[in-house]
C-alpha cells in the first residue's frame, strides 16, 4: 500500500511499519505517526463529519485542540468515542471507525441537515421545541438525542484498568517544549524536585513541528540532548503522555497519563490512564500556543488546516494533505509554512496575504492584499477562490490550504482561578493575566513570547525565579543560539464576502452567521453568545474558535475585543475518561467493604448478606428446603424466642470513654442521666442533637468509675464518634475525657432467648457468675471465656428476650460463633441475622433507624420523660420548644392489619376513616412493618398524631404509590412482653 | 493461658499471614505486634512525663514521629495521644500492661484487634506507594508516622526505614479492602509478581 503524501525526512521510525485500519480498510504507517498523519500520508483527509450539518471534515490541527478529526478507536468493549485522530498515536493493529455519519463517511444521509441549514441556526431548538411543552420529553428530545451525539458508547463494562496517584515536587513544568526544557534543565541542575509533564508522546514541543537550526544543529538534536541530561538527574521527573489538566487548590493539579494508550492493550494488571494528583509547590506554564484560523466562506472542507499543522504534518510526520498546497496568512508565521512545504517538495501554488504591507516573498507567488473567499470540493478540497488586492477574482487549484490568524498562547490553566487574560495588542491575542493560581507562573509562547530563543530564555528565567521564591538557588541553564523573529501580525479574523456560511467553531458548526443572529438577538454577553449558539463547547471547548467568536461579536457592537470580554477556562484542559476519574473504585470494589469476624464461618453457612454501610453482615442463613427468605427468617425468630438465638452486632459502634470527667461527659452528651450510673451497670441512652431532635441511641457500659464504653447504631457510629469530639475538643476542653473507636477491636454478638444464660454458662468460665441474682438486666463485666480469652459481658435486650451481648477480641470472633454455636446445639440454638432483628424489634416496639430518623423528638417516641429536666444536656433546652410538645404530636404507637391477614406496608400514610387521603388529612405514617411469626400476622410502628390517646381505634393506612389502603387498628407499640418480664428473667 | 478452643484467625481470615511478593517489594500480613492507644490525662503531664519515661525508657515522640526503645514502639496520634505497640508474645494483655505502668495518669484502650497491619518492603516501597496514598513517601524519614487516607480507608503509615519499609495500620475489618488496594498498587506499578506461597 503507497503511501502517497508521505514527504521525506521526518521524526517517524521509517524502519517500523505498522498496520491499521480506518472504517475497514487497512492502511501503513509508522512508529511516531498519529492517526491522522498516517492517514493524510495515506491521501485520506475525509475523517469525520461535522456536529450539526454533518459536513465532511479533515484534521484542522496537529494537537489535543482537534475539533474535526474525531474517531471511535478501538473495538469491542474498549472502543472509545471522540478519539482525536491528530493525538492518537499509531499502533500496530490500530482500529478506526468514523462517527457521526450513516451509512458511511463518504456517503452520510444525514448531512441532508446541511442543505437544510437555514431553519437549523443558533437558537434553533430553542424556538422550535418550545411547544406544546408536553412534546418535550417524550417526542422531541428522543428524537434530538437519536440524531445528535458524537460517537457512540460500546454499551460494556471497560474491561481496562485505571490508576490514581500522588505526586509531590518543587516545580512542576506543564509542557515540554522549548521552555519547559530550559526549565527543567536549569531546575533540575540546581537539584529541585522537578515534574516536566507534557501530553505528547514526544518532548520537544514545537520543535519538533519546526526545521529550527539551535546552535549549529537541528533542533531534535538539542531536544535529544537534553531528555539524556534529564535522565541523569534522579530529581526529575519527565512524564510523556501526560496532560496537567487543571489546577486546584493549595497547588494540587491534576494530570492524566496515558500509560496504555499506544498499546493494543494495557499489559495484565496494568493501567490504561493513571489520574495524578500532584502536589508542586510552584508550577511553570510553558504549555505553548495554539493557532487560529480565519473564517472564510466553506473554510470547512477537508485539506484546509492550520499552516502550523501543516508545517507540523510535513516537518514532524512527513506527511501532507495533498502534494499542491496554497497559504492563508495575515502574519509572518503563515510565510514560514510556505517555506518548509517547499522544502519537502510539495507546491506552493500561492500565499495569499492579507497584509499589503508585509515583507514580500520573490520565491513563491505571495498575493499580497488578498482574501480567500471562497473553496471548492465535495468531499475535499481542489480549488480555492482568491479576491486579489486588485479586487480581480482567481481560482487556485490546490488540495491543502493553510491558514494563520495567528497564535493565542495556551493560558487555560492561568484561569483556573479566575485569573481574566490581560488583551495584547501586539499579539492581537490574550495572555496571562490577572491573578494566576498561587504559585504559578508562565513561561514561553503560553506567556505571549513567541520566538525560539524568548522561550528558551524565558523558560530558564521563569525556573530560576520560581525556584528563587522557595529558597532554591538556580542560575539559567546555558541556551544555545535560535532564532528570534518578532511577531508581525495584522489582526483578520473573517474574509467579509459572499453569503454563505464561514466557519468559527469547527466542532460546533457555529458560523460567522451564528453570531450575527445572537447580536441580533441580542444574545451579546460573551457567557450569552457561547450558550445561545454552542461556541466553544464540547470537546475542544473552543481552542481554535473562541477568540474568532469574540472578535466577530466586536465587530458587530463596535467594540474591542477586551471590552466584550474574555473566555474563562475550567479544568479539564482535554478531555478525560469517566474511568480515570473512578480509578479503582469500580464494581465490588467501587467503595471498602468491612467484614464481621463471624464472616468467614457465615459464607460456610450460605448465609444471604446485606450492606449496612460498608459492612456486610449477615441478613439470613438459608436451611436446606426453604425457598423464600421469609421461611428462614420466621424460623430464626420463632427459635430465639423459644429458645437461644446468636447473632453478630460487632457492627455496633463502640466508643471507649475514659477520664476523670468522663460520666461528667456524658451526662452533657446524652439527654439522659449517666453520673450515677454505678460501676458495673449499663444504661440506654438517647442522644440529642441541638436543634432537640433525636440523634442516636444505644447502650452505655461502665467498667469503671472512669471507663465507659457506649455504644451506638451501625449507621451513626462515624457520626457520633466525630460528634462526641467535637464536644471534646470544641464545647468542653476543660473536662478530663479521652475518647477512641473500639468498634472493631472486639467481636460482640447478642445470644437472646430463654436459653441464653444456659449457652453462656458453658462459654463463660467458672469463675464468672453470671446468674440471674450475680448478674442481673443491665449489669456489665470484664470477664473470660473458653478458658482465659478476656471477654466484655452485658446483660442487655434488643429483642426482648432475657439476653447478653458479649464481646471477645476480633481475632477470636470466628471461633467464638463456632464455640457458640457447639454450645447451643442442645438448646437447637440458631444464628440470626438483620432480618430476624429486625422483626424481633419491631415486635418488640424498639426504635431503630426507620424511627430515628432525624426528624422524631424524644417525646415522639414514646421516650420524653427521659429527657432530664435536672441537668443540661445538649438538645435539652430545645427540646422543649412549644411545637415539639403539642399534645397532638406524633407519637410512637403500634399498628396491626384490620383483617389480621392483610399485609401492611411501611410508609403507608394514616387517614383517618372517612376522610379523604390527602396532606391535609395526614395523622401520620408507618416507619417499620415485619411480619411476626410470634403473632402470626404482620405488626407495624408508626408515628401517629396524638397516637398515645388513640388505642384501639381503626385507622387507614393509605399508599399511594400503589394504590393500595387498608384498615389498622392503633395498639402498644409492644406487641411482645409488653411487662418487659423476659429480659429480666 | 488461652484455652484453644477459640482459634484466633489473622485479619485476612486466614491461619497464616498473607505474602505478596513482587518484583522490588514485598507486602506482608503481620498480626505480631499488640496495639493499645495511650491518652495522657488533664492535668497529669508532669506525672504522665515521668511515668511513661520510666515504662518505655523513653520520652513520648512528639507530632508525626515514632519513638522505639527496648519492646516498645511509641506513635504520636493527636495531641497528647498516642499508639503504642509491643510484640504479643510478651504484651498480649498490653492495655492492662501499660495501665499497671502509667496508672491515672493515662487513659489506656485496648486497640490490638482493632487493625490490621500490613509490612511492606522492598526497594520499590515509593513507586507503589505513589498509587495509595498523598504522602511524599520519597521524603519521608524513617521514625516518622502520619495517618492519610489509603482507598478511602483511614490508615496510620509508619516509616521504618526510609523508602524500604512502610508499617501500614488500617481498620481491621476493611482487612480485605486494604490489601486489595496494596496489592492491585503493586501489580500496576511493579513487575508481576511471583506466585504466592
Amino acid at each position: 500500500m503507497s503511501q502517497i503524501n508521505r514527504l521525506a525526512g521526518g521524526l517517524i521510525d521509517r524502519s517500523q511499519s505498522l498496520s491499521f485500519s480506518f472504517d475497514g480498510k487497512t492502511y501503513q504507517g509508522h512508529a511516531g505517526d498519529t492517526l491522522a498523519s498516517a492517514l493524510l500520508a495515506n491521501g485520506v483527509r475525509l475523517m469525520g463529519r461535522s456536529f450539526k450539518y454533518h459536513r465532511p471534515r479533515g484534521p484542522l490541527t496537529a494537537g489535543s485542540e482537534e475539533p474535526n478529526a474525531l474517531v471511535e478507536l478501538r473495538s469491542g468493549a474498549r472502543q472509545e468515542p471522540n478519539t482525536r485522530a491528530t493525538v492518537a498515536e499509531l499502533y500496530q493493529g490500530l482500529e478506526a471507525m468514523s462517527q457521526n455519519r450513516w451509512p458511511s463517511l463518504a456517503f452520510d444521509a444525514l448531512a441532508i441537515n446541511d442543505l437544510l441549514s437555514p431553519f437549523l441556526a443558533a437558537g434553533f431548538y430553542y424556538k422550535t421545541f418550545m411547544w406544546p411543552a408536553a412534546f418535550w420529553e417524550k417526542l422531541y428530545e428522543p428524537i434530538i438525542r437519536r440524531a445528535a451525539g458524537l460517537g457512540r458508547l460500546s454499551g460494556r463494562a471497560d474491561p481496562d484498568l485505571y490508576d490514581k496517584g500522588f505526586l509531590h515536587c518543587d516545580l512542576l513544568i506543564i509542557g515540554a517544549g522549548p521552555a519547559g526544557l530550559a526549565a527543567a534543565l536549569t531546575a533540575g541542575r540546581a537539584g529541585a524536585q522537578v515534574i516536566l509533564a507534557d501530553e505528547d508522546f514526544a518532548v520537544g514541543g514545537r520543535l519538533n513541528a519546526e526545521n529550527y537550526m539551535l546552535a549549529d544543529a537541528p533542533a531534535v538534536d538539542w531536544v535529544a540532548r537534553v531528555v539524556a541530561e534529564l535522565a541523569t538527574h534522579p530529581n526529575v521527573r519527565l512524564m510523556k503522555r501526560t496532560t496537567v489538566l487543571g489546577v486546584m487548590d493549595h497547588g494540587i493539579h491534576a494530570a492524566l497519563e496515558r500509560v496504555s494508550d499506544h498499546l493494543v492493550v494495557p499489559p495484565a494488571g496494568k493501567p490504561r490512564h493513571i489520574l495524578w494528583r500532584i502536589y508542586a509547590k510552584r508550577s511553570l506554564l510553558c504549555a505553548g500556543a495554539t493557532e487560529r484560523p480565519i473564517a472564510f466562506e466553506n473554510n470547512d472542507r477537508p485539506g484546509i488546516m492550520l499552516a502550523g499543522a501543516m508545517r507540523a504534518y510535513a516537518n514532524r510526520w512527513a506527511a501532507t494533505s495533498s502534494m499542491e498546497a496554497a497559504i492563508f496568512t495575515n502574519n509572518d508565521d503563515g510565510l514560514c509554512t510556505a517555506t518548509d512545504l517547499a522544502a519537502k517538495g510539495v507546491r506552493v501554488a500561492a500565499v495569499i496575504d492579507t497584509r499589503t504591507d508585509g515583507p514580500r516573498r520573490a520565491d513563491v507567488n505571495h498575493l499580497q492584499g488578498a482574501q480567500v473567499i471562497g473553496s471548492a470540493g465535495r468531499l475535499g478540497l481542489t480549488s480555492i477562490t482568491v479576491r486579489l488586492a486588485d479586487g480581480r477574482t482567481q481560482v487556485i487549484a490546490c488540495g491543502a490550504l493553510g491558514v494563520s490568524g495567528g497564535w493565542n498562547p495556551n493560558l487555560h490553566l492561568t484561569s483556573h482561578h479566575r485569573g481574566r487574560p490581560a488583551w495584547n495588542e501586539a499579539l492581537a491575542a490574550f495572555v496571562p493575566g490577572g491573578t494566576l493560581p498561587a504559585g504559578m507562573t508562565a513561561a514561553g509562547s503560553a506567556n505571549g513570547v513567541f520566538s525560539t530563543a524568548g522561550a528558551l530564555s524565558s523558560g530558564a528565567q521563569g525556573a530560576v525565579a520560581a525556584l528563587g521564591d522557595i529558597g532554591i538557588a538556580a542560575k539559567p541553564a546555558d541556551l544555545p543560539a535560535a532564532e528570534n523573529a518578532p511577531v508581525r501580525l495584522s489582526p483578520f479574523w473573517y474574509v467579509k464576502h459572499g453569503n454563505g456560511r464561514a466557519w468559527l467553531d469547527f466542532q460546533n458548526d457555529v458560523t460567522v452567521k451564528d453570531i450575527k443572529l445572537a447580536h441580533q438577538e441580542n444574545f451579546r454577553s460573551i457567557e450569552h453568545l457561547k450558550r445561545y449558539t454552542t461556541l466553544g463547547m464540547a470537546t475542544d471547548q473552543g481552542k481554535t474558535s473562541n477568540l474568532g467568536g469574540l472578535a466577530v461579536m466586536a465587530e458587530l457592537s463596535g467594540k474591542s475585543i477586551p471590552e466584550i470580554g474574555s473566555t474563562m477556562f475550567r479544568p479539564p484542559y482535554t478531555p478525560v475518561s469517566i474511568a480515570a476519574f473512578a480509578g479503582r473504585s469500580t464494581g465490588k470494589d467501587f467503595r471498602p467493604y468491612r467484614l464481621t469476624p463471624s464472616h468467614k464461618w457465615a459464607i460456610e453457612q450460605g448465609a444471604v448478606f446485606v450492606e449496612a454501610g460498608l459492612w456486610l453482615r449477615t441478613q439470613w442463613i438459608p436451611r436446606a428446603g426453604e425457598t423464600h427468605w421469609r421461611q428462614s427468617v420466621d424460623r430464626e425468630v420463632l427459635a430465639t424466642r423459644k429458645s437461644v438465638g446468636i447473632c453478630d452486632v460487632t457492627t455496633l459502634g463502640k466508643i471507649d470513654v475514659q477520664g476523670v470527667d468522663a460520666a461528667e461527659f456524658l451526662n452533657r452528651v446524652y439527654a439522659n442521666p449517666f453520673a450515677k450510673l454505678p460501676v458495673g451497670r449499663v444504661r440506654y441512652g438517647l442522644m440529642l442533637r441541638e436543634d432537640g431532635m433525636v440523634m442516636d441511641d444505644g447502650t452505655t457500659a461502665r467498667l469503671a468509675t472512669d471507663h465507659f464504653v457506649t455504644t451506638t447504631t451501625t449507621a451513626n457510629a462515624v457520626a457520633v464518634f466525630r460528634h462526641m469530639e467535637f464536644c471534646r475538643q470544641c464545647l468542653w476542653p476543660d473536662l478530663d475525657v479521652q475518647l477512641i473507636s473500639t468498634t472493631e477491636a472486639w467481636a460482640q454478638f447478642s445470644v437472646a432467648g430463654p436459653n441464653a444464660r444456659k449457652l453462656l454458662q458453658k462459654i463463660v468460665d467458672p469463675a464468672h457468675d453470671i446468674s440471674n441474682d450475680a448478674f442481673p438486666y443491665m449489669a456489665c463485666g470484664e470477664i473470660t471465656v473458653c478458658g482465659g480469652v478476656r471477654a466484655r459481658l452485658f446483660r442487655i435486650s434488643f429483642s426482648g428476650e432475657l439476653a447478653y451481648e458479649i464481646a471477645v477480641p476480633a481475632r477470636y470472633g470466628d471461633g467464638m460463633i463456632r464455640a457458640m454455636v457447639a454450645a447451643g446445639a442442645e438448646y437447637d440454638a440458631v444464628v440470626y441475622g438483620t432480618e430476624a432483628l429486625g422483626v424481633m424489634r419491631i415486635e418488640k416496639g424498639h426504635a431503630a433507624g426507620n424511627e430515628l430518623n432525624g426528624t422524631t423528638t424524644a417525646l415522639n417516641l414514646g421516650m420524653g420523660a427521659m429527657v432530664s429536666a435536672a441537668k443540661d444536656s445538649i438538645g435539652s433546652v430545645l427540646s422543649r420548644r412549644e411545637g415539639m410538645n403539642r399534645p397532638d404530636g406524633l407519637a410512637l404507637v403500634g399498628l396491626r392489619p384490620v383483617p389480621r391477614d392483610q399485609p401492611m406496608a411501611a410508609g403507608s400514610h394514616f387517614i383517618n376513616r372517612g376522610a379523604p387521603a390527602d396532606a391535609a388529612n395526614d395523622q401520620g405514617y408507618m416507619t417499620s412493618v415485619a411480619f411476626s411469626p410470634s403473632l402470626g400476622h404482620a405488626v407495624g410502628l408508626g408515628l401517629l398524631k396524638n397516637g398515645a390517646n388513640r388505642r384501639g381505634e381503626i385507622i387507614r393506612a393509605v399508599n399511594p404509590l400503589k394504590q393500595a389502603e387498608i384498615d389498622v387498628e392503633v395498639v402498644s407499640p409492644h406487641f411482645i412482653d409488653p411487662e418487659g418480664a423476659r429480659v429480666r428473667g | 493461658m488461652v484455652d484453644h478452643r477459640l482459634k484466633p484467625l489473622l485479619p485476612l481470615g486466614g491461619d497464616a499471614q498473607q505474602i505478596d511478593t513482587f518484583d522490588g517489594l514485598t507486602i506482608t500480613e503481620s498480626a505480631e505486634l499488640a496495639l493499645a492507644s495511650l491518652a495522657c490525662r488533664q492535668l497529669r503531664a508532669a506525672q504522665f512525663a515521668s511515668a511513661s519515661q520510666a515504662l518505655f525508657g523513653m520520652a513520648m515522640p512528639g507530632p508525626g514521629k515514632v519513638a522505639s526503645a527496648a519492646f516498645y514502639g511509641v506513635i504520636w496520634t493527636g495531641p497528647e495521644q498516642w499508639i503504642v505497640e509491643a510484640p504479643v508474645a510478651t504484651h498480649g494483655d498490653i492495655a492492662n500492661i501499660l495501665k499497671a505502668g502509667l496508672g491515672d495518669a493515662a487513659s489506656v484502650s485496648e486497640q490490638t484487634d482493632g487493625w490490621v497491619r500490613f509490612i511492606a518492603h522492598g526497594p520499590r516501597l515509593a513507586d507503589v506507594f505513589e498509587r495509595l496514598c498523598a504522602l511524599d513517601i520519597r521524603r519521608m524519614q524513617t521514625g516518622e508516622a502520619t495517618r492519610t487516607l489509603i482507598e478511602h480507608l483511614g490508615c496510620l503509615v509508619i516509616c521504618r526505614e526510609s523508602q524500604r519499609q512502610l508499617h501500614i495500620l488500617g481498620p481491621r475489618s476493611a482487612a480485605r479492602s486494604l490489601h486489595h488496594a496494596l496489592v492491585s498498587a503493586a501489580r500496576s506499578a511493579l513487575s508481576e509478581p511471583a506466585p504466592t506461597r
